[in-house]
């Protein structure tokens, strides 16, 4: 199946090389940084990971939010998934490879990063971590190749198929709970020793997880004949202003406590992300467009008529995709280390250098997606199946399908 | 085929040679040390069920004289001296032991008007050596470990680099190499290792010194200025030093909301 991607216009290989140059670019960066060592960043002995870890923190909920498409499908037989099912777990697969990348490019000594398979030590989160983006990604791969491949045939999908499917749902909402525990066990963050910040995360993952999912599909709705279909966009869409709601409310319970409870050690940092801490207001304005577009995306997606029209709906996602990003991708971790163990401020802005690197793991990601999608659409296309009009018959009905195509 | 003694012989010597350039290159990829790198241990060594360090802060506290222990301590670990053109440490800069002002160490904001003088003082930090270490639970790869004796070492060669461990460490206790440490080390002390980019390191409670029946390098240097400032002993032995300078004194540790039991108590 691989080689439909192979075909393809001169827009799409254009966009091939673009990605491909950027990755190039970034290598080189990240060589640099192998022979000079993390020093070319930011980071430092009081905010010891940067933007890096950040990302990986974002795109792992980027990687669960897969689950809010084959949750419906598989558990609740919500037909008119049926053909965005392989996009959530392709998306998935990009996800979970750039967030093991954002992880080795994050280390100190690469080359010795098996040690973490050599010396398994399960008390460390990190180690689960490691198994738990390495299975979500195995599973989404098996499951997502073997369903696209079977279609492909007009065969019904193999029955051990499901089991792995329904492990995978549960799966989806452990590796996002099991990176929240990376930082929530730690006796000397505030910001982060929350009981709610795994509920955080699940909630923010899946807003901004199938926001992104609905915005790649409106670019290869226009760049292919596959349509996701309306109706399956607008429930996407309601799944998102659900899940973004109690994100914002568990924002707020955070805040509340703090402020309520009058407690210094809780307050520091949300002071830092909106008056500043120390005179140093590096995420201030940062930190209120967050809000700002959190209320922004939530009076746009709220209410049914603004959410279901067809303009608003993407620019509402993008403002929910950006505020999602600055909390997650910025604030949570300069935050969770500001103030430092000595109540002092140690400032952080990721280094032009952080950024190529990281542009090549985005690239990289942005390739896997690319080529995934492709050869989705292609494989939908052969198959004629578009959303436009009915949505082709379920699973369980699939072998009668094929009964009569032959 | 028939299995000769001739094509035993042949496998054999394959395999060998195969085990000769692959062991080799499979311990540069898990970073395993070399022979000898660990501390020596000699007759005198020290031992203890549990290490402990009490410091007293009426003896021990200006800048010069923590710059002292700080520079005995550094040039015996090899631990650079990374500052920027005007001098001062740069951000990344590493530390085993330092100074701190009064509220930079106790952080939980005791009081709000303290007596001046005890604010004023400055006071030495390093790893509390805790008896429930965050960055040894953390640790993915069992690069820092406890030891039976309380102390909370580390394998240079088997750190990743994850960091994971400063992120734990409520105490800031902990530097990384964000660049190779060699050309910033001004004297070389050949009997302790020097470390690569790219590793966390931290202060180590002498153990490389207790293998050889020194005590730490910062609690000789503390006592050479002022006899008395540093006590260092066996905590679970009722009649050592530690234990009868914490019948004696007012102590207090660094942050024991955090429950990690630091090792290190501070005498006011």
């Amino acid at each position: 199946m691989l080689e439909r991607a192979l075909k393809g216009g001169p827009k799409y290989w254009a966009w091939i090389l673009f990605l491909l140059a950027v990755i190039g670019a970034g290598g080189g960066v990240w060589i640099w940084q192998l022979m000079e060592g993390l020093t070319l960043t930011d980071m430092s002995r009081d905010v010891s990971w940067g933007f890096y870890i950040a990302q990986l923190t974002y795109l792992v909920g980027v990687a669960a939010s897969g689950v809010m498409i084959v949750l419906p499908y598989y558990f609740h037989h919500y037909k008119k998934y049926k053909h965005l099912v392989i996009f959530g777990e392709f998306l998935a697969i990009a996800a979970c490879l750039m967030c093991m990348l954002f992880v080795v490019v994050d280390l100190g000594q690469p080359q010795r990063m098996l040690n973490i398979v050599f010396h398994p030590t399960p008390n460390s989160i990190l180690f689960w971590d490691m198994i738990v983006l390495n299975g979500y990604l195995f599973l989404n791969l098996i499951i997502g190749w073997t369903c696209l491949g079977t279609d492909l045939r007009n065969q019904p999908h193999p029955k051990w198929i499901k089991g792995l499917v329904y492990l995978s749902i549960v799966w989806a909402f452990s590796i996002h709970t099991v990176t929240a525990f990376l930082y929530q066990g730690l006796p000397g963050r505030h910001f982060w020793l929350t009981a709610i910040l795994a509920a955080r995360f699940l909630a923010s993952a899946f807003c901004a997880g199938p926001a992104i999912l609905l915005l790649l599909l409106q670019v290869v709705k226009k760049v292919t004949s596959f349509d996701p279909g309306w109706e399956a966009t607008k429930n996407i869409a309601r799944t998102i202003a659900y899940a973004m709601c109690a994100n914002v409310f568990f924002f707020l319970l955070e805040i509340f406590t703090a402020f309520y409870s009058g407690i210094p050690g809780h307050q520091h940092t949300l002071e830092f992300f909106f008056v500043g801490l120390d005179g140093n207001t590096t995420l201030v304005p940062w930190m209120w467009t967050f809000a700002i577009g959190a209320v922004v995306s939530l009076a746009l997606l709220i209410p049914p008529k603004l959410r279901e029209n067809k303009t608003i709906l993407p620019i509402a996602l993008i403002i929910l995709v950006i505020a999602t990003w600055i909390d997650k991708g910025l604030g949570l971790l300069i935050g969770g280390f500001t103030p430092n163990p000595f109540e002092g401020v140690t400032s952080y802005w990721p280094s032009w250098q952080e950024l190529a690197i990281s542009a090549m793991v985005f690239a990289i990601g942005g390739l896997v997606i690319t080529v995934l999608f492709k050869v989705a659409t292609s494989v939908k296309q052969e198959l004629e199946v578009s959303q436009k009009g009915d949505v082709p018959g379920p699973v369980e009905e699939k072998p009668s399908e094929a009964a009569e195509a032959a | 085929m028939k299995r000769t003694r001739r094509s035993f012989l042949k496998f054999a010597g394959a395999t060998a040679a195969a085990g000769l350039c692959f062991s080799p290159a499979l311990s540069i990829a898990s970073g395993s040390p070399g022979h000898g790198s660990g501390p020596k241990v000699t007759e005198g060594s020290k031992h203890a069920q549990r290490w402990a360090m009490v410091i007293d802060t009426n003896k021990i506290n200006t800048k010069e004289q923590i710059l002292e222990l700080e520079k005995a301590c550094h040039v015996w670990h090899n631990v650079p001296h990374i500052v920027d053109e005007e001098g001062n440490p740069t951000k990344q800069e590493l530390k085993w032991i330092w100074g701190g002002h009064f509220h930079e160490v106790f952080t939980e904001k005791h009081n709000n008007f303290p007596a001046e003088e005890i604010e004023n003082r400055e006071y030495p930090l390093l790893c509390n050596h805790c008896e429930n270490p965050p960055c040894v639970r953390v640790c993915p790869t069992k690069a820092t470990y406890q030891r039976p004796d309380g102390i909370v070492a580390m394998d240079y060669h088997r750190c990743i680099g994850c960091r994971y461990c400063m992120a734990g460490c409520p105490f800031g206790a902990r530097s990384f190499n964000f660049m190779d440490p060699r050309p910033y080390l001004h004297e070389l002390n050949k009997d302790f290792p020097t470390r690569t980019r790219g590793v966390v390191e931290k202060c180590n409670f002498c153990v490389d010194r207790l293998a050889q029946g020194l005590r730490p390098a910062c609690v000789e240097k503390a006592n050479e200025i002022a006899p008395g400032a540093m006590f260092f002993g066996d905590l679970l032995q009722e009649d050592s030093e530690v234990r009868q300078a914490l019948r004696e004194h007012f102590t207090i540790r660094r942050k024991p909301s955090a429950g990690t039991e630091p090792g290190v108590y501070y005498i006011i």
